[in-house]
């Protein structure tokens, strides 16, 4: 199921702000990739160009291809629902929708796609999606409860159970543990670990900790100054990227010297 | 559509490339035709709206236009009868700007008061019961109003009394909660630090809101009050029964009937057509009286919307940019 | 009519008085006691209209059928009060909710489309024009109602009792002058469409970017973002704004009384004249007129509307109150 990323030469503008300039990268299926910079170096705007989500803000475009296994994400006849139903993605804050039950959350992708699901079905589909995001044995007892009745870390994971339930090809998380305290934080970096068996994951991160603990490859973000472009600076295996990258932005960066 | 049971991974990338391109093209056709077809309701809901204000104004404006007149604008009813196309709205128009400027005197101290009262002093029971009676007055019904102000001075003065006053006091019940619901928003505006800096200085609270609080705010006040003025001055039913008709100029809001525009097209749409036994000329017009109707409708809602517009280019223009 | 400054405060010192204590009297006194004055004043005058309509309606409440029947005009012999006033409830309630349920769903696409589908930089724009019909005097409404809207909705009704006549409410005969309970309804729709378009355009622009943005990213389309992230989230809001919508359409006079040729039946037939009356419209037309003990009964029929709108606004406000506890912006 999971898939390959590349991007050619993308450029992405905020009506004539051009906001991330010229990004050519590569990432691995079934991988972790994690996006590391300081603020407003265009990451998350770069991850939302992988599921097209930055459409939704007007004036939001972008130049160059993003290609999904081969497929231009960004050509005439890709549907951009279809782009969001296989590459999923979990945000900041948690966000489950505050009038349905926990159950209906996970489901709410699937009945989207599909009216009608027997009963049975649903409730295989919501065991495995919470089983896959480590809260069924959490959750089971009161799964016809709201799910704004979870704690932050627990609504974390039901967004992640929501977005693996319509199974995508590729996982995209932004900053998913910012508003997290630190034993819900490792709970979702062990899913992360789990998850990236079946599905590609990109993960965008303010904490070099964190990107050091659970992704396989590493892309560093920069800027230049406010106003300017954000830039891909180098991307290389995590453990490179650490220990001797090969730009001296990238180890003033992770050493702590900025950012 | 939907990918089910999970494939062996190819290495075959042409066909890996296929089936993902298959994926991402697949668009479910009837949820891309509910979703066009909810989106050209939504947008036919809007031209469905814009429909009766276009006719309307349409209306207002092409039958009224023709009935304005310098004599149309400054003389009164007074023995004007039938088909007599003399005569004018000026008796109505001096009431309407007497009765609503009476009812504004009465609305505005209470209702700025009371939001002054909910903002600054407010909490507890009494505060909550305010906010919550001041909401439900907002939905008291015109004639109510009327017949609450006629029982009142039917009580004090005896049955059969008419004057301008009692319907002030009508539309004042009707203009004091919305005076109040807009000033109060627009007292919020006004940010707490304003406020702390007054106090760090040693100014009292009461000259701190007169000061700076209503200071800061009183464009906005302003628009709401204007507002709340272009409400009322509409309002028909609540001056039916409590002002009474009189054909003639009354400035007396203390004494005897008074005319007000929107009665007056009340009035002349209610005398129908008016009999011309020799037939139509100059001094006789059968339809006279709806041609009245339409061109006092003509001056209420010109009045209306200037007050509207005024309104708002007043908290645009003289609003001090707080954020 | 300004409020009298009332003697010492014996209760609750202001917010901050603890803190400066040493300032609060003098102006400062004075001032917060007529403030406090104004707001009581509002709550007086709630009560006294409920007091002198009920205390002008008395003599109607209490008098007996005979009296009733010799002094007021157009009342049956051999009828108490509440039968008298009963199909003029009817009339009032069938009006209102016919108007509700045209302007309900039309408003609702209208907020939607001032909050998730027109271009940004228009929706203020249109917000404005929508409010405009708000603005617009009744008595302009009745004008159009009769002279425009009717001759044009005249063919429809036709149309209507010709092809779902079976329907009770579109049973004939059908008045060839549209001066119709159904020709009401719409020019009362269009009225209260604003006051609901208001509303439902605040609760849907609330509504939390973070829940439009989840349903987004998991392949909704905009109608599917709107159905499961806005309207959930939205729904109370509007089912208050339809009741204040209905609240204006219970006690709108003026449309009604022009527009409609009264009768005093429980009927269903909104296409025929001469069937049907609200109690609004009843009390504007008959009121001028009246004397004696038929104010009275007017002044009667005006308390049932008064407490009827009276329960609805009320209603309206409570599941607003309830809804701020509820909302899902957590």
């Amino acid at each position: 199921m999971a898939q390959r990323i590349d991007t050619k030469d993308l450029n992405i503008y905020y009506g004539d702000f051009l906001a991330v300039q010229d990004v050519t990268m590569t990432v691995d299926p079934k991988s972790v990739t994690a996006f590391i910079g300081p603020s407003g170096c265009g990451k998350s705007t770069f991850l939302r160009t992988l599921n097209r989500m930055h459409e939704v803000i007007p004036g939001a475009r972008v130049e160059g291809s993003v290609e999904l296994e081969g497929v231009d994400l960004y050509g005439d006849d890709v549907d951009p629902v279809a782009v969001r139903r296989n590459v999923g993605m979990v945000f900041q804050r948690p966000n489950p929708f505050p009038t349905m039950s926990i159950k209906d959350n996970v489901l709410a992708g699937v009945k989207l796609n599909n009216r009608r699901i027997s009963r049975s079905d649903a409730d295989d589909l919501v065991e495995r999606s919470l089983r896959g995001a480590n809260l069924w044995n959490e959750v089971k007892d009161r799964l016809e409860k709201p799910g704004s009745g979870l704690s932050g870390g627990q609504q974390q994971r039901l967004c992640i159970a929501r977005a693996i339930a319509v199974r995508p090809q590729v996982l995209l998380m932004d900053e998913p543990c910012s508003a997290l305290d630190p034993i819900s934080t490792l709970a979702i970096e062990d899913l992360i670990g789990e998850l990236k068996q079946e599905y590609t994951i990109v993960i965008v991160t303010h904490n070099m900790q964190q990107a050091a603990r659970v992704s396989d490859r590493t892309a560093f973000f920069n800027i230049a100054g406010t106003g300017k472009p954000g830039r891909l600076i180098e991307m290389d295996d995590t453990a490179t990227m650490f220990s001797s990258p090969s730009q001296q932005a990238t180890e003033d960066y992770v050493s702590g010297r900025f950012g | 559509m939907s990918a089910t049971a999970p494939t062996t991974p190819t290495t075959d990338a042409a066909d890996s490339t296929a089936r993902t391109r298959a994926l991402l093209t697949a668009a479910d056709p009837r949820r891309r035709r509910t979703d066009r077809t909810m989106q050209v309701l939504i947008w036919a809901a809007f031209a469905v709206a814009m429909a009766p204000l276009v006719s309307l104004m349409w209306t207002v404006v092409s039958s009224g236009i023709g009935r304005i007149s310098m004599d149309f604008l400054s003389l009164s009813m007074r023995n004007i009868f039938g088909g007599d196309p003399n005569g004018g709205i000026y008796h109505a128009i001096m009431g309407t700007l007497i009765i609503t400027g009476l009812a504004t005197l009465i609305s505005v101290p209470i209702g700025v008061l009371t939001a002054i009262y909910l903002v600054e002093y407010g909490k507890g029971a009494l505060a909550r019961a305010v906010t919550f009676f001041v909401d439900v007055m907002t939905g008291i019904p015109s004639i109510v109003a009327g017949l609450f102000a006629i029982s009142l001075f039917t009580l004090i003065l005896g049955p059969g009394v008419r004057m301008g006053l009692i319907g002030a006091v009508a539309l004042s019940v009707l203009m004091i909660p919305v005076v109040v619901r807009s000033c109060e928003e627009m007292l919020k505006l006004v940010p707490n630090e304003l406020r702390e800096a007054a106090y760090a200085l040693g100014v009292p609270k009461w000259l701190t809101i007169i000061k700076v609080v209503l200071r800061t705010s009183v464009a906005g006040l302003t628009t709401g009050i204007l507002l709340a003025v272009a409400r009322v001055i509409g309002e028909t039913a609540p001056l039916l029964v409590t002002v009474g008709v009189t054909d003639s100029i009354n400035f007396d809001p203390f004494e005897g009937r008074m005319m007000t525009l929107p009665v007056f097209a009340y009035r002349q749409y209610s005398q129908g057509v008016a009999p011309c036994p020799g037939g139509e000329s100059a001094s006789c017009v059968a339809d006279i009286a709806i041609q009245n109707a339409w061109g006092a409708a003509l001056v209420l809602i010109v009045i209306v919307l200037a007050l509207n517009l005024i309104g708002r280019l007043v908290n645009r223009w003289f609003s001090p940019k707080l954020r | 009519m300004t409020t009298t400054v009332s003697p010492p405060p014996a209760e609750a010192p202001g917010r901050r008085r603890t803190r400066r204590r040493t300032t609060d009297r003098g102006f400062n006194r004075v001032f917060r006691w007529i403030a406090v004055g104004a707001g009581v004043l509002i709550l007086a005058v709630l009560a006294a209209v409920a007091l002198f309509l009920l205390q002008q309606a008395w003599p109607a409440l209490t008098a007996g059928e005979d009296e009733l029947a010799s002094a007021v005009p157009r009342f049956p012999d051999d009828t108490s009060l509440l039968e008298y006033v009963g199909p003029l409830v009817f009339g009032t309630l069938l009006a209102a909710a016919l108007a509700l349920a045209i302007a309900t769903p039309l408003a609702m696409g209208i907020a939607l489309f001032i909050s998730h589908y027109a271009p940004r930089r228009l929706s203020q724009l249109l917000g404005y024009l929508v409010d405009l019909l708000a603005a617009v005097p009744s008595v302009i409404y009745g004008l159009w109602g009769i002279y425009v809207l009717g001759p044009a909705v005249q063919p429809v009704w036709a149309w209507l009792n010709e092809y779902v006549g079976w329907f009770p409410l579109f049973a004939g005969p059908v008045s060839p002058t549209s001066r119709v309970l159904a020709t009401v309804s719409v020019v009362l729709a269009v009225m209260i469409l604003p006051i609901i378009t208001a509303v439902a355009r605040e609760v849907f622009l609330q509504t939390p970017k973070l829940h439009e943005e989840a349903a987004l990213a998991l392949g909704a389309t905009r109608w599917e973002v709107v159905r499961t992230a806005v309207l959930p989230f939205g729904r109370s809001g509007v089912i208050s704004a339809a009741m204040l919508g209905l609240g204006r359409a219970l006690g709108e006079t003026m449309a009604v009384l022009m527009i409609l040729s009264p009768g005093f039946l429980y009927s269903f037939r909104i296409l025929d004249s001469s069937q049907h009356q609200t109690i609004a419209a009843y009390i504007a037309a008959d009121f001028p007129e009246a004397s004696g003990l038929a104010v009275n009964t007017l002044i009667a029929t005006g308390l049932v509307l008064f407490v009827i709108t009276l329960a609805v606004n009320m209603a309206a406000r409570a599941i607003v109150a309830r809804r701020k506890e509820f909302s899902g912006a957590n």
